[in-house]
């Protein structure tokens, strides 16, 4: 039995069944981390020491049956933007290298209530800005089913961390596919939840409208799991919704049958992989097969979609950024400055990477006076056409299905030098976001030997119905099953 | 011909809030009592990464009643804004404000200008914003302290519509009397509490135009608020005289040297790139709230003159002296309650020597004890001749010195200043008097009446003023007209 391969599910029942214990589970996926990870280099901390601890309580609460939830003693990893008390969180950028928070993100404390183990930070395009986690300062992150691949991005260190079975689940952030994406390129299923359903408290913002905290797993019910423990409202963060959190795994194998599809035509254009569309063809009809009929649907401001996404993440990131100073946390460089200027310019300019640069002076250009109304205020009002768009076509349907990229996972340094190319293989994931409705990933089978990745997209507030559909697919299919040679 | 000028002021109001906690964390807001510097804060309010606002909401209602107390129109729907701009003072690098849609707009607020007519200044908007840290500059080398950061501050707005220096102070003191009144600032502009920023031009008088204008930041006294805003009118009238033209430039005031300094031109102004601030939903407040706090709205400066004329028989300057503060006013009216004398009587005592005593002792009234119903008691041992009013005076300053209040009759009783009408008492200080005094009688008899008055005040020293000034009155004339022939 290989420990770091088993779900949360199946990991959860030996652990209440004391056929093992945390600490070897645990111990088991530290060590497969610190023998796999520096071919594939998912995480930017690895919190050994921390991990085994915090394992060892996870045991005693089993053996004393005291608050035993089904993530008590699962090892899991957390995207390194989430804030961690006394453990650094640096976005992957030098300037919060050294970064180590004096508190934890609310969703680490829900994790840590539940009793789930910390094992360590994983890498990510530098504060979320990518899709390929080559911006990250540090280092690339390759993806586990090809090495010479990249695992998307920006959750790029949680997708491969999981995909490669270096933690049980972990947590990703998606701001506009940054779950989704990598989820599809590296054959693991993950959730951007509904925004305001789980709280955002300790997650360093890129853009505070949009970025939602995700879990990342092996299958549907795993992610269920994490979200029915993560979610709800949270009096620090005033954008959560008050609204209570559904069981989700209660209902999950509810039947299909009879429920709606829609397609969304504008998703299915031309500049799709053959490989991937095939496969995304082949899930519809595994649906149909299910008893659910299926529709085609428009979204018809779709082209704008990506857009207006990235004029408001570009304004908001440019605002959300500014904290970076150099004067209370963080990098902080002042030799020779003249003057308190001198020391934000070398701070942010040494502490920055260029994509991050690049997006900072565009925001600031956007939000300038004079320049408002025609880009954010203009973009403002195409995002509530794109929410109306979700709104009618689901109104139609239960749920909404396309790939998550139009591709499988491209080559490192592949689209490195074109910012534009890159922003382009985000565009089935961005609309979601500036619209707020969930959306889960879920692996959709194989082109060219590389994951396909699906995406089910689902009403406000409705993430029951899209766990319920997709679980019914992985009770047909088994490709969320299929494990990277590694 | 020579041209005259019309200075032409708006001003804009800073005052922080009392709250107990911060604007958009649980820290505590009173930071001027903080142990020391940084040790009320949080990961919000010094804006550590992650870190989220949360609205208090005692910040929102201090905020509505001070819309409502200026008669402005309160925005059920509030957004909060981001106001972008580097500044270590400035923790998060934007400061959350409002902008577009301000908790309460187009107001105005009745004062007396410099000829003491009625001006409505208008109220353009108040809106709800978060304090910065403070900074103190060392040698080569700034500090910062957050403890304020984040502490809940109103800014209000006039129109430029104030003519004079003195129509702008009187709007200013004016705010403070109203912010004091509903007890959401101190009014303290020595700490910063409450501070001002004035917006000067001038034109040709009779002119309608709005000429560039300058800013004047910063203005922590209502001393500096006029000597400023008074230099710089002259300051500019004095660029048009040599036929310049005035820049539009943010100013600093050196109170030492009693300059302004320009501090920015137009060409430096930030672009403070607002937008709406994402962690923060609007804010929709419900009308049936609204009424609710308008009706906890208490009597205001103005309201409580027209009352204290009218109940009172005072006219306006008295009612509005009694006025300017509401302890002030509550105390007279205390007083007025326990005592058997007239109102008019009370508001001589009060605005006589009581208050000649806080001038000159620099006590605050908080500070002073006096039980309302002992200066009553005081009040009226004059009013029905017990004791003189000089007496009077002397007791009072024993009571107010006593700091615990002391007891007026007892006083009264151990100075021995109890006012006699016995009549063989004071005949027979009268009778030496004028023994004494034969030059001044012989003056009197020649014509010279109001010798009269120097006699009575001889009469007053004799009796260590206890006797009763009508009965010895009566008294001297008599003997005075016994000396004729």
């Amino acid at each position: 039995m290989q420990l770091p391969n088993l779900t949360i599910r199946e990991a959860s029942d030996l652990l209440a069944t004391k056929k093992i214990s945390s600490v070897e589970l645990t111990h088991a996926t530290l060590q497969r981390a610190h023998e796999i990870d520096p071919k594939i280099k998912s995480y930017v901390t690895i919190t050994d020491d921390l991990a085994i601890e915090q394992a060892k309580k996870a045991d005693e609460r089993i053996a004393k049956g005291e608050n035993v939830t089904p993530l008590t003693g699962i090892p899991f990893a957390a995207k390194d933007c989430i804030s961690t008390r006394n453990i650094r969180t640096t976005c992957s950028s030098k300037i919060l290298e050294d970064y180590v928070p004096q508190y934890n993100a609310t969703v680490i404390n829900k994790l840590a209530d539940a009793g789930a183990v910390l094992m360590g930070k994983t890498n990510m395009d530098e504060f979320g800005m990518g899709s390929s986690c080559e911006n990250s300062a540090f280092f690339n992150t390759h993806n586990p089913w090809d090495l010479e691949r990249v695992p998307g991005g920006s959750s790029g260190g949680s997708a491969a961390a999981m995909s490669a079975s270096l933690c049980s689940f972990s947590l990703g952030e998606d701001t506009g596919g940054s779950v989704r994406m990598p989820a599809g390129f590296c054959n693991v299923t993950g959730i951007k939840p509904t925004y305001g359903r789980v709280s955002r408290y300790g997650l360093i913002s890129l853009v505070s409208s949009f970025d939602c905290i995700g879990p990342m797993s092996r299958d549907v019910y795993d992610c269920a799991t994490v979200l029915e423990t993560i979610a709800g409202h949270d009096p620090q963060d005033s954008t959560t919704f008050n609204s209570p959190v559904p069981r989700y795994t209660q209902h999950v194998t509810k039947s299909v049958k009879g429920m709606t599809i829609g397609i969304p035509k504008e998703y299915f254009v031309s500049g799709m992989e053959a490989g991937v569309e095939s496969s995304i063809q082949e899930a519809i009809r595994t649906y149909e097969k299910l008893g659910m009929k299926i529709q085609e649907v428009s979204l018809p401001n779709t082209k704008y979609a990506l857009p207006v996404y990235y004029l408001l993440l570009f304004a908001e990131a440019s605002s959300n950024l500014a904290r970076f100073d150099g004067t209370r946390f963080g990098l902080s460089v002042s030799e020779n400055a003249k003057d308190v200027i001198d020391i934000y310019l070398q701070t942010r300019h040494k502490g920055f990477g260029d994509e991050v640069k690049r997006r900072i002076m565009l925001g600031a250009y956007a939000l300038s006076a004079g320049y408002y109304d025609a880009y954010y205020l203009k973009a403002q009002k195409v995002r509530t056409l794109l929410r109306r768009d979700f709104e009618t076509a689901l109104a139609s349907c239960d749920i909404l299905l396309a790939p998550t990229c139009p591709t499988t996972a491209f080559k490192l340094g592949e689209k490195t030098s074109d910012p534009l190319e890159m922003y382009l293989s985000d565009i089935y994931v961005v609309a979601t976001n500036p619209a707020g409705v969930p959306a889960l990933a879920l692996p959709a089978g194989f082109s060219n030997n590389m994951p396909v990745g699906m995406q089910l997209i689902g009403k406000h507030l409705d993430e029951q119905t899209l766990f319920q559909v997709g679980h019914a697919y992985q009770q047909e299919t088994d490709w969320h099953k299929q494990l990277p040679n590694i | 011909m020579q041209l005259t000028y019309e200075p032409v002021i708006g001003l804009e109001i800073h005052a922080e809030l009392r709250t107990n906690s911060k604007m958009f964390c649980s820290c505590s807001a009173d930071y001027s009592n903080a142990p020391e510097p940084n040790t009320f804060i949080c990961p919000v309010c010094t804006g550590l990464p992650g870190a989220m606002p949360v609205l208090n909401k005692k910040a929102i209602e201090q905020a509505t009643l001070v819309g409502l107390a200026l008669n402005c129109s309160i925005n059920e729907f509030n957004t909060f804004a981001r106001k972008n701009y580097f500044y270590p003072d400035l923790p998060k690098g934007y400061q959350i404000s409002q902008y577009e849609l301000p908790i309460a707009s187009k107001g105005y607020l009745d004062i007396l200008d410099d000829t003491e007519n009625p001006l409505r200044v208008v109220v353009r908007r108040v809106h709800i914003e978060e304090d910065t840290a403070k900074l103190s500059h060392e040698k080569n080398y700034a500090l910062v302290d957050f403890n304020r950061a984040g502490v809940p501050l109103l800014e209000i707005v006039s129109e430029p519509d104030m003519r004079s220096v003195e129509a702008a102070l009187s709007y200013a003191t004016k705010i403070r009397a109203i912010l004091r009144y509903l007890g959401v600032n101190s009014g303290d502009m020595e700490k910063g509490i409450l501070r001002f920023e004035a917006n000067v031009s001038v034109r040709p008088s009779g002119s309608s135009e709005l000429r560039t204008r300058t800013e004047i930041k910063n203005l922590n006294s209502f001393r500096a608020l006029t000597r400023a805003s008074a230099y710089e009118i002259e300051r500019q009238i004095k660029v048009y005289e040599k036929g310049g033209e005035v820049m539009q430039e943010t100013l600093g005031w050196d109170e030492a040297r009693g300059v302004t300094i320009s501090q920015r031109g137009k060409e430096d102004s930030h672009d403070y790139r607002y937008f709406p601030e994402p962690d923060l939903p609007p804010l929709q407040l419900e009308r049936a709230w609204i009424d609710s706090i308008k009706s906890g709205l208490p009597e205001l400066p103005d309201a409580k003159t027209r009352r204290f004329m009218e109940q009172y028989e005072l006219k306006r300057q008295e009612a509005m002296l009694l006025t300017s503060e509401k302890s002030l006013a509550d105390y007279f009216e205390d007083v007025v309650s326990k005592s058997k004398s007239p109102a008019k009587t009370i508001h001589s005592w009060i605005a006589g020597e009581f208050m000649r005593y806080m001038n000159d002792s620099g006590l605050a009234l908080e500070d002073i004890v006096l039980p309302a119903e002992k200066f009553a008691q005081l009040i009226d041992m004059v009013t029905d001749k017990t004791i003189s009013g000089n007496s009077g005076k002397i007791v009072l300053n024993e009571m107010l010195n006593a700091k615990r209040g002391g007891d007026p009759q007892e006083i009264v009783k151990a100075k021995n200043l109890a006012q006699v009408s016995d009549t063989g008492f004071i005949q027979e200080a009268i009778e030496n008097i004028l023994s004494d005094n034969p030059k001044e009688v012989e003056q009197y008899l020649a014509g010279k009446e109001t010798i009269v008055q120097w006699l009575m005040g001889q009469v007053a020293r004799a009796t260590k003023g206890k006797a009763d000034p009508n009965v010895a009155k009566e008294l001297l004339a008599k003997a005075l007209e016994e000396r004729r022939n």
